[in-house]
């Protein structure tokens, strides 16, 4: 089973929403489209799921042209960031309306739906109505009204963006669990996010798109420790990955004339020139043999405080392992672990990581 | 401006039956002129009822509401000096954004130079500066929320701006720059801000004081690293940080003993009965170590679980009933079967009851 994507592109206004997105899907793991609000992920989805159709470019589902088959024929489930569901009806008659829709034989019907209450954890609520269940529950029923269908093609945009936190917490867990048993091995199953956390959480392949287009995809150590660009980097970390303008000079990396290392031994080979110079938040460090920067805005996550920082127009943000309280222009000593430095062309495409070599 | 105190508040909204159901149990809290609070929880749990009575949408059906001395408990909201943002932008779509700005101003019948001069400070702040004579519709979610705040910022005499979830509508990446124009704002105008979410991370990034409600209680009061460390309650050791604290039934053995299973654990709470029934042990994941021999404090497990989050790993291990959740660094070399886990005696919270010793 896989699922072929050819060249397509989608460009309703003067912008791209797709922009010439070739990929390929199989079933045994989860894809992750990452990227920002408005970057193109629900466009995407659609798109499969036949609720858009391309302007150009091909999907081809076990060798038939998708675009030729009407959305009802195509034996995909989406899961959307709105709970939908059918509110007049109760969590058992919701999750079996498709099914019955189709019909099905009725004990088949009765067989699929207790096993996707099951999966889902709502045992005991099949005669609840919809209103009388929080968010999670909600999200639960259309979670496992698109599992009794049995799709080949399981479509999950953004589904736990709207709960509450701890709630998405503990499904967010749970989807893993689901979908790295049986499920995985029988369905594409494809999930949007904009968190990159989630994405890692996740474990399978990450796609990075933005603009409309696709980035980088690949296994998501692969994306996390080789980001294909400075873009990228940026998409997938959280805190975004601090990229500065800087350069290499007579054995020295430069950022502005404060900022300057002598090249450590890992990094003697490279070429001198512009370059933009990358780093985590967690691999900046107080130090007080290290640089000045000024304080913007300090922020406290329980265990670690969020330094937003700046030496002149060096900008970056650095997570320290604790909790410390400053005010905004307090000065900070702050070194960089140059062991972890990433390099990147002026225009993005990656030069140096620390897992590459 | 001043202080605003609720004194021994209470609500019901069924005051009238014979065993009312309290949206807000029996409390008295005072926020200081200037401060910035958060007000977290999960949903249901009255924290939106306790915002409105504050503004006054809600009349308690007992106790007193008090801005300095003057006891504001039947006035109505337009006479409260209150100004609020909702979880989306309330905005006169039609107007510009000056017009927008304005709007508090001219409806108090202000002289126009008088208001002119305030809605040009109050966009430069927002940096809305540019976008005075736009229409209001055309802009960005994060912009028309900053209108929302302006709106309230232009009148000197607020008491305080009480937002509901704000940064609901808004990316992300835009969420860091609005919550840093917050703290911008209550550190120029010293109004005080009150902040209601359900997201731990945004409570815990703004506010300087977290005030944590559950089941219509207020259940801690503190600052980020008090709520983090020593949470006064199991649900608030739930409730803060992600993973949620590790929880474990234990007896005690000693006054600064407990023992889960076979397991004999030093702390450094003083559990005064060692008779007590119901004592649990918390341990925040962030504390737990991996070591490479047995000492105090240490626990064999079996490793379940490595996830990759890429800037920590999250250890899922068991050792009988226990299960253990342990973050550590991304270069902790973790054992694939056995693991030796460190809990530090000095992070070992004790509850009794579901309360902290």
């Amino acid at each position: 089973m896989s699922l072929n994507i050819n060249n397509l592109t989608f460009k309703p206004t003067n912008e791209y929403h797709l922009n010439d997105i070739t990929l390929n899907f199989k079933p045994g793991k989860m894809y992750t489209i990452l990227g920002r609000t408005l970057s193109g992920k629900t466009t995407f989805l659609k798109t499969i799921a036949g609720l858009l159709t391309p302007d150009s470019g091909s999907i081809n589902f076990e060798g038939n042209d998708f675009l030729s088959i009407p959305v009802w024929n195509r034996n995909i489930a989406m899961v959307y960031q709105q709970f939908i569901n059918y509110p007049h009806l109760n969590v058992q008659e919701n999750i079996e309306f498709p099914l019955k829709q189709r019909k099905m034989d009725p004990l088949l019907i009765q067989k699929e739906v207790s096993q996707a209450i099951k999966q889902v954890g709502l045992i005991g609520f099949e005669s609840r109505k919809i209103q009388e269940l929080s968010g999670g529950q909600q999200q639960r029923v259309a979670l496992a009204r698109s599992l009794a269908k049995k799709a080949k093609i399981l479509l999950l945009d953004e589904p736990l963006v709207n709960l509450d936190y701890k709630l998405r917490e503990g499904l967010r867990e749970e989807f893993k669990k689901l979908f790295s048993g049986e499920e995985a091995s029988q369905s594409i199953l494809i999930y949007a996010s904009t968190d990159p956390l989630e994405a890692m959480q996740l474990n399978g392949d990450i796609i990075v798109i933005d603009e409309g287009r696709i980035l980088q995809s690949g296994s998501a150590k692969e994306v996390f420790e080789n980001p294909s660009s400075a873009k990228v980097a940026e998409i997938t970390n959280d805190p975004a990955m601090n990229i500065n303008k800087g350069s290499i000079e007579n054995g020295n990396l430069i950022l502005n004339q404060d900022i300057k290392f002598p090249l450590p031994a890992h990094l003697k080979h490279m070429p001198s020139g512009k370059y933009l110079v990358g780093i985590r938040a967690t691999d900046l460090h107080l130090d007080e043999q290290g640089f000045n920067f000024d304080v913007d805005i300090s922020e406290i996550s329980g265990s670690e405080t969020f330094l937003h920082l700046h030496n002149d127009e060096v900008k970056c943000v650095a997570t320290i392992e604790e909790v410390r309280t400053y005010e905004v222009n307090d000065r900070v000593k702050i070194n960089f672990d140059l062991s972890k430095i990433y390099l990147f062309k002026e225009s993005g495409e990656l030069e140096h990581s620390p897992y590459k070599n | 401006m001043a202080k605003i105190i609720l004194d021994n508040i209470a609500h019901t909204y069924n005051p009238d039956a014979s065993d009312p159901l309290f949206a807000l149990k029996k409390m008295s809290l005072s926020w200081d002129d200037g401060g910035r609070y958060a007000l977290l929880g999960p949903s249901g749990c009255g924290k939106t009822t306790m915002l409105n009575i504050m503004s006054g949408l809600v009349t308690p059906s007992h106790g007193k509401v008090l801005f300095g001395d003057r006891d504001v408990t039947r006035v109505i909201t337009e006479e409260r000096n209150i100004a609020q943002v909702f979880q989306f932008p309330v905005i006169y779509g039609t107007m510009t954004v000056y017009e927008n700005l304005a709007f508090p101003l001219k409806c108090r019948q202000f002289p126009e130079d008088q208001i002119d001069k305030k809605v040009k400070e109050v966009s430069e702040i927002l940096n809305l500066q540019d976008f005075l004579n736009n229409r209001a519709k055309g802009l960005t979610a994060d912009q028309k929320q900053l209108i929302s705040l302006g709106r309230g910022l232009v009148r000197e005499d607020v008491a305080a701006i009480l937002m509901d979830e704000p940064l609901t509508v808004i990316d992300p990446d835009l969420k860091f720059r609005l919550r840093r124009k917050l703290k911008e704002i209550n550190a120029k105008y010293k109004t005080t801000l009150i902040y209601v979410t359900h997201d731990q991370n945004e409570a815990m990034t703004f506010a300087d004081n977290i005030i944590v409600m559950d089941q219509g209680e207020v259940v801690q009061a503190g600052s980020p690293k008090e709520l983090f460390e020593k949470p006064q309650t199991t649900f608030v050791g739930y409730f803060i940080g992600s993973p949620a604290m590790n929880l474990y039934e234990c007896l005690a053995s000693s006054s600064n003993e407990v023992s889960i299973g076979s397991l004999k654990l030093k702390v450094q709470a003083n559990i005064n009965n060692s008779q007590s029934k119901n004592l649990k042990l918390g341990i925040r994941s962030e504390f737990i170590t991996v070591e490479n021999s047995f000492g105090d404090n240490t626990i064999q497990a079996d490793v379940n679980e490595v996830e990759d989050f890429g800037n920590y790993k999250l250890i899922t291990a068991s050792c009988d009933d226990m299960k253990i959740k342990a973050k550590v660094k991304r270069e902790q070399d973790v054992p694939s079967e056995k693991v030796i886990l460190k809990f530090p005696s000095e992070h070992c919270c004790i509850y009794e009851n579901n309360k902290l010793i």
